[in-house]
């Protein structure tokens, strides 16, 4: 089978603490750790184990600059024979759609029989998956958590809904997935294994070589623009305890006690 | 003004709590939007939601098929655009149904896609303001959105009000779904199945997010836990990290629960896991980030690394007894 995977780099939200900067025009992006989108790399782990089943090749392919060239190198030390790197001045300040319709151009240069995405990213709108899908006039389901590849014609499919439940769906080969956390436990990649694929060469194509105009990607046509970052202020907020820790623990005790908290 | 719909979610008959928010989502962009309903489905649960809706919006369509029992997302796509003008600005929850059909369907229709909207504050021409969050509620944005040519709109459940008068009487108008095939199919739901504790029916949680760091690190939330009296929850990343089953975990994705003492442990407090405590809680939140969205959700609030402070609250628990 061959796959591709659409994958983002992101700021890492376990290593950085997300700030808005001073004129409130961004996120404070100095000194910010950037990994791999979470959900896209759980796609491709799936990606990988699809194909150590049934054969063929995984793809990685992002919409990015230089920089994300580390992100493709990460997911190819995990497993991913290719990678690809869809970068162009013109694309800047797409939207979703204009991110979708590169990432639909680059598939059409291809011939893949599986598309997956991440579901969601930290600083997105869960919507590239659905979008390609569309696009493509393929047939799409979205918070997989899980996918039988025994037919080759078609999948069963496992998504995620409320309260924990699967819903289980048939959906035919090619398709478009998006891959929701804890499908799989994504394998550890040293430093050993990204220094392997160091040197492979990564093509990157620019919105010629893809045949996309200014009419679709970029921020002119942009439905969606981004004014302003802020912080929110989602309630009271919480009264905060202060003092020594000892302080601290003994006026939590007291009022846990008070609210039936210890028995 | 493009003319608006809500997308009604419903279930076993009776309609989703968001079918009474969309409404007012709406009226948030335009006060004196006409909204219209749209149910699909079919048979008698489908007929007693289009009447129910009906109470609060001034027009339902009903559009009902075999096909359509169970709202396979591909299947309704279909049927929806069967059905809607070409300038439709449609709002549906953000759920994990909207989340499956919303993306698609505004590329069919050509129209501009905005998901998650938290709130809306006002229009320019044909531009809408929408805020939305993003980074797990670290930050906020504003966001433009064109809607000339119709929009599709996902809004986040629960933030805003439901209509309660109910005083719409409005009337419900059969639509034919048209041609609905796919190529997805819908084959069954599977039931998470329930775990050795119960946490739905627990009146004092201890709950532990990524701020444990790791599976090793659980050991200090069980003998708090057990200092307490207390049963162990968590958030969404320990699971997928497989350290505690599905059954433990809180959220719109996991489980609901309604103690009366929620402790939130190295949880940042995003809106999906918060939408799983209900009935207002005792919250108290343990984190080293100042900034976590939870100490604004929380009753009381420690700026305390979990790791550390966690055993000493345990030590201090069981000395007292």
């Amino acid at each position: 089978m061959e796959i591709l995977v659409c994958v983002k780099r992101v700021p890492d939200t376990s290593e950085n603490e997300i700030e808005v900067n001073s004129d409130g025009t961004d996120i404070e992006r100095d000194d910010l750790v950037y990994s791999v989108n979470e959900w896209d790399n759980y796609a491709v782990e799936e990606a990988i184990q699809i194909k150590d089943k049934v054969g063929g090749s995984v793809t990685v392919v992002t919409v990015g600059d230089e920089e994300s060239e580390e992100v493709l190198r990460r997911e190819m030390a995990m497993g991913a024979d290719n990678g690809i790197l869809l970068e162009d001045d013109a694309f800047e300040g797409s939207d979703g759609k204009g991110i979708a319709a590169i990432l639909k151009a680059a598939v059409e240069k291809g011939n893949y029989d599986l598309i997956l995405t991440g579901a969601q990213a930290d600083d997105g709108a869960a919507q590239i998956g659905g979008m390609l899908a569309a696009m493509l006039d393929l047939p799409y389901a979205s918070l997989v958590n899980f996918i039988d590849v025994s037919d080759n014609k078609k999948l069963k499919v496992g998504r995620e809904i409320e309260g924990g439940n699967q819903e289980m769906n048939e959906i035919e080969l090619p398709c478009v997935l998006s891959i929701q956390t804890g499908i799989n436990e994504p394998r550890y990649v040293g430093i050993r294994g990204i220094r392997k694929v160091a040197s492979v060469e990564i093509p990157t194509h620019g919105a010629s070589d893809l045949g996309l105009g200014a009419d679709s990607v970029g921020a002119g046509a942009a439905k969606v623009k981004r004014l302003d970052y802020f912080v929110p202020e989602l309630g009271e907020g919480a009264e905060m305890l202060e003092g020594s820790t000892e302080e601290k623990v003994a006026k939590l005790i007291e009022l846990l006690k008070a609210k039936g908290g210890i028995k | 003004m493009a003319q608006f719909f809500a997308y009604i979610v419903h279930k076993k008959g009776a309609a989703d709590d968001s079918a009474y928010e969309l409404i007012n989502a709406a009226k948030k962009i335009d006060s004196s939007a006409a909204v219209t309903a749209i149910v699909t489905g079919s048979g008698g649960d489908l007929d007693k939601v289009a009447d129910e809706v009906a109470a609060a919006y001034p027009e339902v369509w009903k559009i009902s098929n075999d096909a359509l029992a169970y709202p396979n997302a591909e299947v309704v796509r279909k049927a929806l655009l069967n059905n809607l003008p070409s300038d439709a600005v449609i709002l549906m929850p953000h759920d994990t149904f909207g989340m499956d059909l919303a993306p698609g369907l505004s590329i069919k229709l050509d129209a501009a896609f905005i998901s998650d909207v938290a709130d809306f504050e006002g229009v320019d021409g044909t531009d809408i303001k929408v805020i939305r969050q993003e980074f797990s509620g670290q930050v906020s944005t504003h966001v433009k959105v064109d809607m000339a040519g119709g929009a599709v709109i996902t809004v986040r459940p629960g933030v805003f009000q439901p209509d309660e008068s109910k005083s719409a009487g409005g009337a419900v108008t059969d639509k034919d779904a048209g041609d609905v095939s796919a190529k997805r199919k819908y084959l069954e739901v599977l039931v998470a199945e329930v775990g050795d504790v119960d946490i739905t029916k627990s009146e004092v949680l201890v709950s532990v997010g990524r701020g444990i760091e790791d599976q090793d690190n659980l050991e200090i939330i069980h003998e708090l836990a057990e200092a307490m009296g207390a049963d162990v929850a968590c958030s969404r990343p320990i699971v997928d990290a497989k350290w505690l089953e599905k059954s433990r975990q809180v959220g719109t994705s996991g489980l609901t629960v309604k103690p009366k003492v929620y402790l939130a442990l190295g949880i940042s407090g995003s809106f999906q896991h918060m939408g799983g405590i209900k009935g207002n809680p005792f919250i108290v939140a343990i984190n080293k980030n100042p900034k976590a969205p939870i100490f604004q959700l929380a009753d009381v609030g420690i700026e305390e690394d979990i790791l550390e402070f966690i055993p000493e609250l345990t030590e201090a628990i069981n000395e007292a007894k």
